[in-house]
């Protein structure tokens, strides 16, 4: 437990002082959600029917562009191989780079996502289900992502790399996730969605640390 | 048992595998050849003519068999990954690698005579129907695990991380499924059925099995011929390989 | 035989551009497939063959 707080505190402190690469991730959601309207037209009705997909792609890609910072500097200046061969169990020193990670970037987009859901004119109950779908949502793509991740480390043209394994592995997360915000839109329950997405995220949760830790040691050897 | 056990693991350096694979995949391009012939005899001179469809239909032949070879493929894939972390053999990584590009060729298929089923059948090139959006998901799968295989130099992580990503990938596949799935019924999309309407008349259905089977010995042939170049490629320094090559 | 000419079983009952586009697609890529990889095998069989010519010279050199 206290290594995990350890990584995570450490983490933490080392993105705090890179604060502009936090805030890249964020203004990209913004910028993305911009983008749609200028694309498609101003319509209302139309804006608000498609938010729930647009909202949550532009998270998405978002936190798809923060993966890069996950293992990539630790790894660069021999750090990561240090947490490897310490006695921490390294999925659990993983768990704890996600949860950081994760506290940098997905959180501060579904704590934004409410600005943006009034952008797109959505009304107050189906911001809240919006939020909280990505509040759930967001930990279990970075979980997902953390996997693929691990498995580009080093290797050229990493970053499309990364994005072409990882996106249709977030393709669940996608559908329940907007699913979810749709169904509130149209007036129907979300409950099933966002348990299904809360069972997602247990799962990545337990699993992907596991499997991420295994990815890293292949790209140590 | 021991006897037994060591006599399989024989067969896993790269070695043994060579001449085994080199005696093998005639064997199974044989029996492809043997098996299209007689599937495509009976569905082009046997089955009837759908009464909903007219002769259009007869491209399922091809479609749904390359279907079940690009999900078995990954399958085998996922296995030879899952032999290759529990024994760590060389062989397990050098198989998985072989097998990729033919199961991305029946997903590509797969797509493609889909949309040719589908223009004439139901006016439109592309339907989001449950199984051509997972069967286009899985098409990123495969090329995932091509592009990441590419891009590292070392063979050995190229396997391992190629090895895990296809056990991750093919974890996820009923769950992606299940999801589009969802996604699908709840948007009421199309839904494009092989059956649809008609029953499946026998000799159809007997082609369908015959064009499957040989598809499957075609991807086996495929992937043991593969090997071997594979094998010699990253076994070119071994005494065994030079003997072979000179 | 259930079709009445050739000229019916070329045209599929009007599909033909679709039902024969489909398997010449298939031949199509499985031919690749095919050439690909005994242009495979024939590179790999040539990287050992140099592989062994530069050993053998190497040797060869007192």
């Amino acid at each position: 437990m206290s290594a995990f707080m350890a990584v995570l505190q450490r983490d933490l402190r080392l993105a705090l002082r890179r604060k502009g690469e936090v805030l890249t991730a964020v203004f990209f959601f913004v910028v993305v959600a911009t983008l749609f309207p200028l694309a498609i037209g101003p319509e209302p009705e139309t804006l608000r029917k498609i938010a729930p997909g647009i909202l949550w792609v532009g998270a998405m890609l978002a936190s798809l562009l923060s993966l890069g910072r996950l293992f990539a500097p630790d790894y660069q200046d021999g750090s990561l191989e240090q947490m490897a061969l310490s006695q921490a169990p390294l999925p659990v020193l993983v768990a704890a780079k996600v949860t950081a990670h994760w506290l940098l970037s997905g959180l501060p987009l579904t704590l934004l996502s409410p600005l943006l859901a009034l952008q797109f004119g959505l009304d107050a109950p189906t911001m809240g289900v919006l939020w909280l779908s990505l509040l759930v949502g967001t930990p279990l793509l970075s979980f997902i992502g953390a996997v693929g991740a691990a498995l580009t480390l080093g290797v050229r043209g990493g970053e499309v790399l990364l994005s072409l394994l990882v996106l249709p592995l977030y393709i669940p997360a996608l559908v329940f996730g907007s699913g979810a915000v749709e169904a509130q839109l149209s007036g129907l329950e979300y409950g099933a969605q966002m348990s299904i997405l809360m069972a997602m995220l247990l799962l990545a949760g337990f699993f992907g640390p596991w499997a991420c830790a295994l990815a890293l040691r292949i790209a140590l050897e | 048992m021991e006897n037994l056990r060591i006599r399989w693991f024989q067969w896993a350096a790269p070695q043994s595998f060579y001449p085994l694979a080199g005696r093998l995949w005639p064997w199974f391009a044989a029996l492809a050849a043997v098996l299209t012939l007689a599937g495509m005899y009976l569905g082009f001179f046997v089955a009837p003519t759908d009464f909903q469809q007219g002769e259009g239909y007869r491209i399922i032949f091809v479609h749904v068999p390359a279907s079940w070879m690009s999900m078995l493929i990954y399958l085998a894939m996922a296995f030879w990954a899952f032999l290759g972390f529990t024994f760590n053999t060389r062989i397990s990584g050098m198989m998985t690698q072989a097998l990729a590009p033919t199961g991305a060729m029946f997903t590509f298929l797969s797509l493609w005579t889909g949309a040719l089923w589908g223009k004439p059948m139901w006016g439109t090139w592309w339907v989001w129907d449950a199984r051509l959006t997972s069967e286009l998901i899985l098409f990123f799968l495969y090329m995932g695990y091509i592009a990441l295989t590419s891009a590292i130099d070392d063979p050995r992580r190229a396997d391992r991380a190629g090895g895990l990503l296809a056990l991750v990938g093919a974890v996820n596949v009923p769950i992606i499924y299940f999801s589009v799935k969802w996604w699908n019924t709840l948007h009421q999309g199309a839904s494009v059925s092989v059956t649809k309407g008609s029953s499946m008349a026998q000799t159809m259905l007997w082609a369908m099995l015959l064009m499957a089977l040989a598809f499957w010995a075609y991807s086996i042939a495929m992937a043991l011929y593969r090997v071997r170049g594979i094998i010699l490629q990253r076994e070119r320094h071994a005494r065994w390989v030079q003997e072979v090559v000179a | 035989m259930i079709w009445e000419s050739w000229e019916a079983f070329w045209a599929m009952g009007g599909y033909g551009l679709y039902v024969w586009g489909s398997y010449a697609v298939v031949l199509g890529c499985m031919v690749v497939e095919v050439v690909l990889a005994r242009a495979g095998q024939r590179a790999s069989v040539r990287a050992a063959r140099d592989l062994l010519e530069q050993e053998t010279a190497h040797d060869a050199t007192p």
